[in-house]
């Protein structure tokens, strides 16, 4: 091998750098975000298990149900009808934005753009403070 | 192969380090234009596509326009053109490649491109322009290259290429009939809206593409020993001219239909463009493109004069000469004139005239010079391998 | 094994793949077609559609809304026109940019010159239609020609033939802009949220409707949330018993439309393009 004299050390200086998150976070008790749950609502649209894990395929579904097949058909929960719609719908119940979507997304790292259109309740004011 | 563009003299680096600069400056210009919006760019309601998508449909041109130097080699065993078949394909890559920049730079939401494949959409002229241009880029690609990295092993290219060679000469032409349905196809858009609009385009492809190649090929003879020859330069000559011809004549046939007919829709944009355009409600006359677009007319019949005259006088300084007039003149006839005009009047005819901004010119002049830089690198392997092997031969 | 045979045995094959292919291909597009001719005749229906009862083109299926905007009413009502306007811009969060360049408008006024461009004979000038202004919108056309443009179906035609806006797909390459005959869309060329010198480009953001946000294109979308609700537009809902602006089924021969658009001469924003266009104009 050609200049084994650099590329040896630098391999294992790369390796070293791409594992440091995982040493450095090694044996450290990290906690899970508490979300904050609708108060007054006992049931969700579908199981909380299914919407822990699969709530943006849902939100996706419905996205293109509504704009693009024009099934606007409400969606039952414990005896209430709601509206498929994320501003509407969900944060019917789920008034706190900040609380309950964002305290998982940041500890999660992801950032979905959907606030960049859709409008959280309360969050009119907010933005209005933020001005 | 690769390691042929890391060798080179100090002309050579101070002109990579010279374009990187530019390319700095354009992706700085980017950053603004992400953070901030479309609204960075001159472009406004009315005039919804600006200085990037004209740059678009010209360099498509470019690319098309290394056909006339792949076409006479392989289709009709042209040897004289041996030495810059090569250089056509280098440079349509180049070209594709700052058209795909171009399209990226304009998009309002650029992180959802891909959605044109997620959602293909057949009705659509874009999609088919996807189609093509990547699929033009690719054959260029392994055309080029593999041709090369024959003779820099010193065989004969395989076989294979060969229907990807033949296949290319056509996708040539399709990529700017494709492009010029993007803007015939629209009903409302009067200037668009002629069936000529293709043989246009590719009429002036052939002539563009050809005088960049040209004078590429003019300042390598000054600064390096690589010389395309005077029977090759001559028969471009006469590519070049009588392309550049036709398509005057095509622009000609245009302004006889819009002022024979009287049409006030198919007068519009060309009196915005050579003449100006009075709006009958405030009487304010709008003629901010009417310079360059009479320079262009003056520039393509001084060059197509020049070119001839230089062949005849064997004159390579006004031979470059003639070929930067063409160049520039259908510059400004498709990368200004065409995209901006149709927009002139609006559907409502109202008139809206729209200049770039710094920051849209800034993006512009990095993407020409990413496409330059390709160049330099590709021609660089090209004629060093081109050099070596008649050399060793 | 002979060249000949294997020659064959290619043949064959080839032809068995294109004899299972081509039926299903052609099936395709038959249907295609079908639906095309459904939607209200495609290429080949003639723009003067709008003068038979059932409102648009061959064999109507399903609904088709329109709306007729009764210009010399609005005329006689100042002060309507923007009553419509501000009605449609204040509920779907259309910003005020306070200048031309950014400008995003989905209802608003023009000169008859403007809307009716190619309509315009150079001796008939009449005071009264040269005096009116014209309210202008997406004319959601049966033959949509930004619907063909889009290049990731963005923009396309729903059921009840409201052109429709996917503001979360949209690439924002502004070539249904360019497609767009009437100049009846805007994009949003930088952020509707933020604001100038303390001043918010939406005033007053309305919870009920998302905002857009940069780099999208958006235009009039016959409140279809609404519609499909059995209510009318809002800007039709502005006017009140005025009965300036009518809305409703082209395809039902007993909608007050159809029954408007039978009584009376209405015009169209240049239908010789072929696009068909639902809104209709008492001049």
């Amino acid at each position: 091998m050609y200049n084994k004299g650099t590329i040896i050390p630098g391999l294992i200086i790369f390796v070293v750098l791409m594992l440091f998150a995982i040493f450095n976070n090694a044996g450290k008790k990290i906690e899970a975000p508490k979300v904050e749950k609708p108060v007054g609502y006992k049931e969700c649209v579908k199981p909380v298990q299914y919407m822990k894990e699969s709530h943006m395929e849902l939100l996706n579904v419905w996205r293109d149900e509504v704009i693009r097949e024009g099934k606007r058909e409400q969606v039952e929960a414990g005896g209430v009808l709601y509206e498929k719609s994320l501003q509407n719908g969900c944060m019917h119940c789920h008034t706190n934005k900040t609380k309950f979507c964002d305290v998982c997304h940041t500890f999660a790292s992801v950032y979905p753009y959907c606030w960049d259109c859709h409008v959280a309740p309360q969050e009119d004011l907010a933005l209005k403070e933020a001005r | 192969m690769l390691e042929k563009s890391l060798k080179g003299n100090l002309g050579y680096w101070a002109w990579v380090l010279f374009l990187l600069g530019i390319i700095g400056v354009g992706v700085i210009c980017y950053i603004v234009q992400y953070n901030y919006g479309l609204g960075a760019t001159g472009m406004s309601r009315d005039v919804t596509w600006g200085i990037y998508i004209s740059q678009f449909t010209f360099l498509v041109g470019v690319a098309a326009g290394g056909l006339m130097l792949v076409l006479p080699y392989y289709l009709h065993h042209y040897k004289d053109f041996g030495r810059i078949t090569i250089l056509g394909e280098f440079m349509a890559i180049a070209a594709v490649a700052m058209c795909m920049l171009f399209i990226m730079a304009d998009l309002g939401q650029p992180m959802r491109a891909l959605n044109v494949i997620f959602h293909p959409t057949p009705n659509s002229m874009l999609f088919y322009d996807m189609i093509v241009l990547s699929g033009y880029l690719f054959l260029n690609v392994v055309c080029g290259w593999v041709v090369l990295h024959s003779e820099y092993q010193g065989i004969k290219y395989p076989k294979w290429v060969k229907p990807f060679i033949y296949i290319s000469i056509p996708w040539a032409v399709s990529i700017h009939t494709v492009t010029a349905f993007l803007y015939c196809g629209l009903p409302g858009r009067h200037f668009w809206l002629t069936a000529i609009l293709a043989p246009r385009f590719l009429a002036s492809a052939f002539a563009a593409g050809p005088c960049l190649l040209m004078v590429i090929a003019l300042i390598m003879k000054r600064t390096t020993k690589f010389d395309i020859g005077r029977v090759a330069q001559d028969k471009l000559v006469t590519i070049i001219g009588y392309a550049a011809l036709l398509n005057f004549f095509f622009l000609g046939c245009e302004i006889f239909v819009a002022y024979y007919s009287t049409i006030p829709g198919h007068m519009h944009t060309l009196d915005y463009l050579y003449f100006g355009l009075t709006d009958h409600a405030t009487g304010q006359v709008y003629n901010n493109l009417v310079p360059f677009m009479l320079a262009s007319v003056v520039m393509g019949f001084a060059g197509i004069g020049l070119i001839f005259v230089s062949r005849a006088l064997k004159s390579d300084q006004l031979l470059a000469l003639s070929c930067i007039l063409i160049f520039v003149s259908f510059w400004i006839d498709k990368g200004l004139g065409l995209v901006l005009g149709g927009f002139v009047p609006n559907g409502l005819e109202q008139i809206t005239e729209y200049y770039p901004t710094f920051v849209e010119l800034g993006i512009t002049a990095g993407i020409w010079a990413t496409g330059f830089f390709i160049i330099t690198v590709l021609y660089k392997i090209a004629i060093s391998v081109k050099l070596e092997n008649e050399k060793t031969a | 094994m002979d060249s000949s045979r294997r020659k064959f045995l290619k043949i064959a094959g080839i032809s068995a793949v294109a004899g299972i292919g081509a039926p299903s291909a052609l099936n395709m597009l038959m249907k295609k077609e079908v639906q095309a001719s459904s939607d209200g005749g495609g290429h080949g229906a003639q723009p003067d559609a709008h003068g038979a009862p059932a409102g648009h083109g061959a064999a109507p299926t399903g609904k088709r809304y329109g709306m007729v905007i009764d210009a010399v009413k609005f005329h006689d009502n100042p002060g309507l026109a923007e009553k419509c306007i501000e009605a449609c811009h204040t509920y779907f969060n259309v910003p005020d940019f306070g200048n031309k360049k950014d400008e995003i408008k989905w209802l608003w006024q023009v000169p008859f010159t403007n809307a009716f461009p190619t309509d315009e004979s150079h001796y008939k000038k009449d005071d009264r239609t040269h005096g009116m202004q014209f309210l202008v919108t997406c004319n959601h056309c049966d033959n949509p020609p930004c619907v063909r443009a889009c290049p990731t179906k963005a923009t396309f035609k729903n059921a009840d033939g409201i052109i429709m806006m996917d503001f979360h797909r949209c690439i924002g390459c502004r070539f249904c802009m360019a497609a767009c005959p009437y100049g009846s869309r805007s994009f949003n060329w930088r952020d509707p949220r933020g604001s100038k010198d303390g001043v918010p480009f939406i005033k007053k953001i309305n919870p009920e409707f998302p905002t857009r946000m940069r780099g999208v294109v958006e235009k009039c979308s016959f409140c279809d949330l609404r519609v499909k609700k059995g209510l009318q537009p809002l800007c039709v809902e502005a006017t009140g018993d005025t009965k300036a602006m009518v809305f409703g089924d082209l395809n039902d021969p007993n909608s007050e439309i159809s029954q408007v658009l039978k009584a009376r001469f209405t015009i169209q924003r240049k239908p010789s393009l072929g696009t068909m266009p639902s809104v209709f104009y008492i001049i």
